[in-house]
This record gives structure tokens, sequence and C-alpha cells, in this order.
């Protein structure tokens, strides 16, 4: 009897002990998730009248409307164009940095820098880069004898310069998982395939690429995250311009809460978003972490 | 409405506020945002206007607080607003009338005059700087920094590709000849001119529309024409400069990095707001003159920049002290000294009489081109919706300019955009 | 969760053929060229923001001009405040729910659990139109706790101390208790400093996040007097603005200077720590 209320009261000592998070998580998180469900049902109130509900008309006008689907088709081809490239650099820089190499520490803190500067400051020395004219990049260019490109007014490269920002900035970040991944796999294996006179091509694809795939399923989700997350960037480069060339979902989010006053329309945009993130967090938990227990 | 229920209670403040600091014991505090989309180092100018009014007001005291550009400061204000935090007066940009009148967000100067000398004040502004603040006969707006687009241009450059350095382009035909010449005679290395096609696009579409004698919306900010002929020739002589004259570069271009562009010589015109004439005149080591845009049938510019705005959730008091503020603000000598700090306009007639101004437009002949343009000004783009429907010509006119759409198809696209948003206002 | 140290692995490194140290370099180079070139942007005057020479004028002017243009002291007043803020309240609030989540039987702990870690994926970004609204209902706006509450109750943080309290032996636990500790001062003699090392990492990691934060400061704030660094050189340098490059560059220096500097004295830790933090 004693013990039960001993377990009685730990069960209640725990929960308190919970409570503050779960207070911050349901204000924060819980709710207005919810609560961007329900608004994504309703119009806003016309001429301070309250808002009206209208099922699923904000659905129907997502559906057709072509920016929405201008800026989800870029915010697809940012992550195709993010993911792999700053996945595929990580690893290669994590390779030279776990060789001998020659002034190791300063490459590392070369390839690690960018992580640790804000977006939006490397958003403003990347502008300088991509300024058509007077930019680095048009000035190398012109002393080269080539014509200058608009980097991030023409509509078919402004995409593509906000990618290459996005890789410099991210790769260095994932290298640090490489190469802790790295270091972590046995010096043995190398020496016994020495032994064998294993070229260094078919070691790194035949062992070390296997044993780097759990860190590559773990950056990779935090590479697809990241690629919904961060916008940043854009408030300085291109504000989803031109003719949202570069406009990417959460920055439609925000212009439509907070630039057009639209709340509803920003919900429903929302829960694609939320839908997209529900995906990616079903993936990691079915199945990534089919073998992690949490207990 | 409270501001009409207790007329005497306001006269009472008012006598006490002019009483002066003698009868002051806690001074009225006004919360005021503002903006500033050109350059220089406008917030210190602010700053000190500001010092100087509390001074002589110790019974006000005024925090200013510097927003970003107009979006965002609108969007501050809009926040501020909602979370109960409202400020009691605010610069923002003069075609956020619209939106602020549907958010109930502000009051009419109209309902806030007591004397005659007040009623003066308000008339006495630029009538065409008044446009863009006023609906069905009411004033919410009070012009600050109010500028038009006008064109520089390079006359070391002119010269170089042997145009007389002294003569601008008056008409659309000269401008791109003119730019042409500067192109090939400079080899390649200069472009002849460059209009901004991010930031405020529509805001110069709307110049070359009205120089082609068409107006954008109506009056009652309900409904637009984008997809009028004259507005798609308007939009593909633009399209022209570069695609046909090959005097402008290809993509859109940044409004932010024009300034440097052309102080950089890398183009020999520019079309950018007055209010960088300062800016400008600092920066360059070259000559250089200001001269009104070009036209098709007419000469025109939209005016553009910020208003004053006095907010609704406010005191009698508060209401009362923020016209104060306006007032000293809007006062002749302080509109020279602004103008002449920044490039901006005077925004009264009185202002370009005063001594100081009058000096300076002597001395400095740019510094008039803005006004004289002014009898050829237009309102500038507004509407109710004033976001979604900006952004819809903005994105026709940088479709166009990047070679997406034909000017025809883009600025079709646009009205569909605009009757959408609007289609709740319609009359 | 032990890591190898970065100097650990020498003994495996291999001999590296001059081709691919030349790439490394080459790699190295472009990535760290951003930095340094805002770095001469920012200590040279305007006119050789793009040209190039070696014996250009050194001068502090732009940085002048930066600091009297924008109230940057104030803002690294607002985001000192706002670190700290968060980081402290993040250590409270995950440590009690990390806690609670090792050592106590919680009914339905498991599905609390995965609960919590639906916030890995539901940050408060994606949902900044509800969570201005929330924020606005609390009369948060515009105030440097508005910033960082969303923040606090991180999945992340609950996760790893849960992580790390679990790894701690009960037998330390029970010592604790026979010299008659309660939960709490076990919590706070035991398992908090044994915790150490997750604390660091994860401290380290929050600090440059929080830093760096952009989106929901720029929503939530409207002010001088709850501006963070990022939000007020954004404002600063919006390049609507016109701003001058050279002052942008030295605004940027500016903002990114003391994690900069932290950075490369503590280079290791700061690896070290986002390695640990990021490692399950």
């Amino acid at each position: 009897m004693a013990a039960m209320t001993s377990y009685r009261r730990m069960q209640l000592y725990g929960a308190l002990l919970l409570l503050p998070a779960a207070v911050l998580l349901a204000t924060f998180a819980y709710l207005p998730t919810i609560a961007t469900l329900i608004n994504s049902l309703f119009l806003p109130g016309f001429r301070g009248e309250p808002a009206e509900f209208v099922g699923l008309e904000n659905y129907q006008l997502l559906i057709e409307d072509t920016t929405f689907w201008r800026v989800a088709r870029n915010n697809l081809i940012y992550a195709l164009g993010t993911i792999p490239t700053s996945i595929a650099i990580a690893l290669g820089m994590a390779l030279f940095v776990n060789a001998r190499l020659p002034g190791r520490g300063f490459v590392r803190m070369a390839y690690f820098t960018p992580t640790i500067l804000p977006m939006i400051a490397a958003a403003n020395i990347w502008m300088f880069f991509y300024a058509p004219q007077i930019g680095l990049f048009n000035k190398l260019l012109g002393a080269l004898g080539l014509s200058g490109v608009n980097w991030l007014g023409d509509p078919s490269v402004a995409l593509t310069s906000v990618i290459v920002m996005t890789v410099w900035k991210e790769a260095g970040f994932f290298m640090i998982f490489y190469l802790a991944a790295l270091q972590s796999i046995p010096p043995e294996l190398k020496e016994a395939s020495d032994l064998e006179g294993t070229s260094r091509w078919s070691f790194f694809w035949r062992v070390t690429f296997p044993l780097l795939m759990p860190t590559t399923l773990f950056v990779l989700i935090n590479a697809l995250i990241n690629a919904v997350r961060v916008v940043d960037h854009l408030f300085i480069l291109t504000k989803g311009g031109p003719n949202n060339a570069t406009n990417l979902l959460l920055y439609y989010v925000y212009e439509n809460a907070f630039s057009f006053f639209d709340r509803t329309y920003a919900a429903t945009i929302t829960v694609v978003i939320l839908l997209v993130l529900a995906v990616v967090a079903t993936v990691k938990f079915a199945i990534l972490d089919r073998r992690t227990h949490y207990q | 409405m409270r501001a009409r229920l207790s007329f005497p209670l306001t006269a009472l403040a008012a006598a006490m506020l002019s009483a002066g600091p003698a009868l002051a014991d806690d001074p009225v505090e006004l919360t005021m945002y503002y903006p500033i989309a050109v350059g220089g180092a406008l917030t210190d100018v602010i700053d000190e206007l500001v010092d100087e009014f509390q001074a002589e007001h110790p019974d006000i005291s005024v925090d200013a607080i510097y927003a970003g550009n107009y979006d965002d400061t609108r969007v501050r204000a809009m926040s501020a607003i909602e979370a109960g935090d409202a400020p009691q007066l605010s610069v923002l940009f003069s075609i956020d009338l619209y939106e602020l009148l549907e958010q109930d967000a502000i009051v009419a100067f109209d309902d806030l005059l007591e004397t005659d000398e007040e009623r003066e004040w308000l008339d006495s502004f630029y009538p065409g700087l008044m446009e863009n603040g006023q609906v069905d006969g009411q004033t919410y707006g009070i012009p600050f920094q109010r500028s038009t687009i006008v064109l520089y241009w390079n006359k070391d450059a002119f010269e170089a590709a042997g145009l007389d350095p002294e003569t601008p382009p008056e008409t659309w035909d000269e401008m791109a000849e003119m730019a042409a010449a500067v192109r090939e005679a400079s080899g390649g290395d200069q472009w002849g001119v460059m209009v901004p096609s991010t930031g405020y696009p529509y805001w110069m579409f709307q110049a070359f529309a009205f120089q082609n004698g068409h107006r954008l919306m109506s009056d009652d900010g309900t409904e637009v024409y984008f997809d009028d002929p004259a507005a798609i020739e308007a939009l593909e002589y633009w399209v022209s400069l570069s695609q046909e004259h090959e005097a402008m570069p290809d993509g859109a271009i940044e409004w932010g990095t024009l300034r440097q562009n052309f102080i950089e010589q890398s183009t020999a015109m520019m079309w950018h707001t007055t209010g960088n004439l300062t800016a400008v005149r600092n920066e360059a080591d070259f000559e250089f003159g200001v001269a009104m845009l070009p036209m098709k049938t007419q000469r025109g510019s939209p005016t553009g920049g910020g208003n004053f705005y006095i907010f609704n959730d406010t005191t009698e008091e508060e209401q009362r002290a923020a016209m104060t503020f306006i007032r000293w603000m809007t006062d002749p000598e302080r509109a020279a000294a602004w103008s002449i700090e920044t490039g901006y306009m005077g925004v009264s007639p009185d202002a370009y009489e005063t001594e100081l101004l009058r000096d300076y437009v002597e001395s400095f002949a740019p510094a008039a081109v803005a006004r004289d343009q002014l009898e050829h000004g237009t309102a500038e783009l507004s509407t109710y919706q004033g976001g979604r429907v900006r952004r819809a010509l903005d994105n026709a006119v940088q479709a166009a300019l990047t070679g997406q759409m034909t000017p025809a198809e883009a600025l079709a696209q646009a009205q569909r955009e605009a009757d959408g948003a609007l289609r709740r206002y319609a009359r | 969760m032990s890591l190898p140290t970065l100097s650990a692995a020498r003994g495996v490194a291999l001999r590296v053929p001059s081709l691919e140290t030349t790439a490394a370099w080459l790699l190295a180079v472009i990535w760290i060229f951003p930095l340094v070139y805002a770095v001469w942007a920012a200590f040279h005057p305007p006119a050789f923001m793009v040209r190039f020479d070696l014996f250009a004028p050194l001068t502090l002017e732009n940085f002048a001009n930066a600091w009297s243009q924008a109230p940057f002291a104030r803002y690294y007043l607002n985001t000192f405040l706002l670190v700290t803020g968060v980081v402290l309240a993040q250590f409270v609030v995950c440590t009690l729910a990390g806690f609670a989540f090792a050592r106590f039987p919680i009914p339905g702990r498991d599905i609390l659990f995965m609960l919590v870690l639906i916030q890995l994926f539901v940050f408060p970004e994606v949902l900044i139109v509800e969570n201005y609204r929330i924020a606005s209902g609390l009369g948060l706006v515009d105030t440097i706790t508005g910033i960082g509450l969303p923040y606090v109750a991180s999945a992340f943080g609950i996760f790893l101390l849960r992580q790390t309290f679990k790894t701690i032996p009960r037998e330390l636990e029970d010592a604790a208790r026979v010299e008659g500790c309660g939960w709490m001062a076990i919590l706070l003699k035991v398992y908090v400093p044994l915790a150490k090392p997750t604390y660091l990492a994860y401290g380290l990691v929050s600090i440059s996040h929080h830093w760096n934060n952009f989106l929901w400061p720029l929503v939530v704030t409207n002010s001088v007097e709850s501006r963070p660094l990022t939000v007020g050189l954004g404002v600063f340098s919006a390049p609507e603005t016109g701003v001058n490059w050279a002052t942008v560059s030295a605004a940027t220096l500016l903002s990114i200077a003391p994690l900069l500097v932290a950075f490369l004295l503590f280079q290791r830790q700061f690896v070290q720590s986002f390695l640990r933090a990021g490692i399950r």
C-alpha cells in the first residue's frame, strides 16, 4: 500500500517536472498548429466584420493560385539543388580534413566558418558578389572578357544563385557530422584493407560510405528541414523576386500574413508546409529510427 | 467618435499645451515609426529634428523609431496596432491609406482642426502631394518625405558619346537614342540608361503609363486598369530599352544598388527618386544633371514617399500633441532644411519661398526639378488590397522585362490578379 | 555518447596525395573568401569595394559610419539579453522535463515523449502567423521575452538531456538518497554536474542559433528596444535603402564579430559541441 502511494507520488512529481515544458509546448507548438488548421477554413472579415467560415474555399483558392504552385515548385527545386550538393561537398570536406593534410586546422576552420554566420549577414556579403555590373562576380567575368550575368535579376538564374549561397552556408555544418562518423570508423578496417591491397577508391565505396549511411540519413533530414525553415536570405537578396522566381513557401506565408494582411490564406499555406514536415517526420520516426529505442 | 464628443476638453488641453512648460508636469509621450528608402544617414537627421522639437516643447516627448523600408514600417505599425500597442503617429507610405482606413486605424486631420490657422496649414501643401492622402474630401495623410521620379544623367558620359552634356532627353525616342549612343560610344563598357525594376517596379511603370496619358487606377481605389492598350504600349517601350535598343541591361535592375551603379558610372542615366539627390551629389565625382522624366504624349511622374498619419487609438491629448509635432515638422523652414538634407521635396510652396531653400535652389538647380515636375504629377498607385495589387503589377513588370511574358500577357495576368483581389470592393 | 576527439583519429589518417591537398585548400579558400572579402570591404574606403589594391588605404570610417547610423550598442545588449535568457530558461525547463522523462514513471510517457519530439519538426518559424497572434495576446509583442519564449521548451534540449540522464548509473542516485537528498537535490547534485558536457554542447549550439535567428524576431519586434542584431542588420542593410556598401560590410562584421571571435578562440569546443549535440 505504501509502495503504491510512493509510486503515485513519483508519477505526480514527474508530471510536475514536465509541466513548464508542457505548458510552453502547448502554447507555442500544439495550440498554434490547431489554430492554423482552423483558421485555414475562414476568410478574413471584410471591412471590420468578423471572420467568415468558408470551409475549404481557401484550399480551392490555393489550388488555383498559380503563384502558390510556382513557389512550391521553387521550394522543391531549392531542396533538390541544395541538399545533394551540400551533402556531397560536406562529405568531401570531411574526407579532406580527416586525412593528413598540411594546415588541416585552417582548412577545417575555413569550411566551418559559414555555419556560425547569421544567414542575414551571409546574404549581405553575397549581395556584393551578385550585384550586376558592379558586383564582384561580374567584375571577375569582365576581367576575363566575358559578359556579366544578372545573378539575382534574371529569373532563370536567380534561384540557382540563391541555392549556391545556401550550399556555401550549409556544407560546413554537415561536414562535422561526417567528420565525427569517419573518426569512429575503426582504424583496423583500413589497415586490413591496406594489407589486402584494396584501392582507396573501392575502400571508400565498399567500407566507408556504407558505414556513413546513418550519418547521411541524419544529415538529409536536417537538410530537408532547413530547406523549408530558412528563408532569411530572401529578405536581403531577392524578396522572392523577380516575378516570384525565388519565392519559397515560408516566405510566401510571411508575405501573405504580414504584407497582404491575409492571415487565413497564410494559415492555408502553413498547413501545406506542416503536411510536408509531417511526411519528413514520419520518414524519420517510422523508418530511420526503427532501430533506435526511445526507452 | 471621441474626437468630437469632448471638444471643450480638447480646447482646454490645447490651451494647456500652448501655455508651455510651466504648466506641464508629465510630458505627453508620442511614439512614431518612420521608414527610410533612400540613401544617406537620415536617422541622424530625424533624431536631431526630434531633439530640437523636444527642446522647444518640453511638454511633449517623441520616440522616433526607424523601422526599415516602407513595407517594413507598415508591417511594424500594423502589428503594433494589432498587439494593442499602437503608436500615436507614424510616417508611412502615402499609398497605405486604404489599408489603414480598412483597418480603421487612422483619423482624419479634418476632425482635429480647431483654429483657422490650422485650417490654413492644411491648405498650405502642394495639392499634388495631397492627392494620395485624401479620400472622400477628408485628409488623412500630411506630406512629409515626398518625392517624385527624376532622370539623373552623367554629363561626362554624354560628352564622351558626342552628345550635348547640357541637354537631357525630352522624349521617349530621344532617351532611347541617347542611351544607345552612349552604349555604342563606350564600346559596351557603359549602359545607356537604367530604370530600377525591383523595390518599387509598379512606381516606375506608373510613370511610363502616365507619360503615355494613362492612369492606372480609379479615384476611389476599387479598380485598376493595367491591361489598357496605353499601359501595354508603355511596358513595351520599357522592355524595348534593353531588347531593341540594347541600351539597358537585361533582367531586373536592383533598386538598392542602382545609385551605386550610377556613381560607378556603369550607367549614363538612371531613373530614381529625388530622395537620392543629396546622396548622389555627395558621392559622384563627375558632372551630373537632373531632369524631368521624358515624355511620350505628356510629361509626368507619380509622386511617392511618406505621409504623416495620426492613429485612432490615441487620447485627445496625444492627438493634439501629435498635431503640434506634425505642424512643427512640416513648417516651411523645417521642410526647407529637410529637403536640402535629403533631396526630398519641400512639401509646400512656402518652403520654396524660404531664404534657405531659395539660395539652395539657386546654387544647385537640380533641387528644383522635382518641384517643377510636380505640376505634371499624378497620385501614386493606391488601392484597397494594395499589397496584392501592387505585387501583381510588380510581377507583370518583372515578367515582361525578363522576357518571361510579352507585355500584353503580363499585364493581362496582373489585371486578372488585381480584379480577384478587389472583387469584394467593387461598388 | 562518447565521442572520439578530433586528435584521437590522427593515427588513422592517410597520407594525402598533393592533388587532393590542392583541392582541399582550394575549397578552403573559396569557403573563407566571402568573409575575407567582407573584411576587405569594411576596412577600405568605398572606392575599393571592387578594386583590389594591396596598398589601398586602411580606414575605420566605415565602422564609425555604421555605428553612428544604427544603435548597434543597443542591438548588442538586446541580443546578449536574448541569448542569455533563452539559454538559461532552456536549461531549467529542459532539465526538468528531461529528468522527468528519464526517471519518472509518468503515465503515457512514451506517447508524451513522441509528442515532444514532434516539435523538432513543428518549430516556431513555421507557425509565425499563429505564434504572432499568441504572443500578441500575451502582451509579448516587441519584448525580448516574446522573441525567446517559443524556443524555451526545446524538444532538442529535452531529448539530449534525457539521453544523458539515462546514462547516469542509478547507484549514484541511490547513494545520494542514502545521504538524505530529495529529488531536487539529487537532480542538482548528481545529474546536473554529470551532464556538464551536454550542457556546454547544447548551450553553444543554442547560443549560435539564437544569435543568428532572424525570421521570428523580425516578426515579433517593432522597436530598437527589443530588436536583436540580426534584425537590426536586416533593417539597416535592406538593399532598398541603398546604404553605402562599405558601411554595410562594416555593419555586417560588427554584428558577427563577437560570435566569430569566440568561435576562432574556442574552435575545438564549438566543433565538438555541434557534434555532440548533433549525434544521437
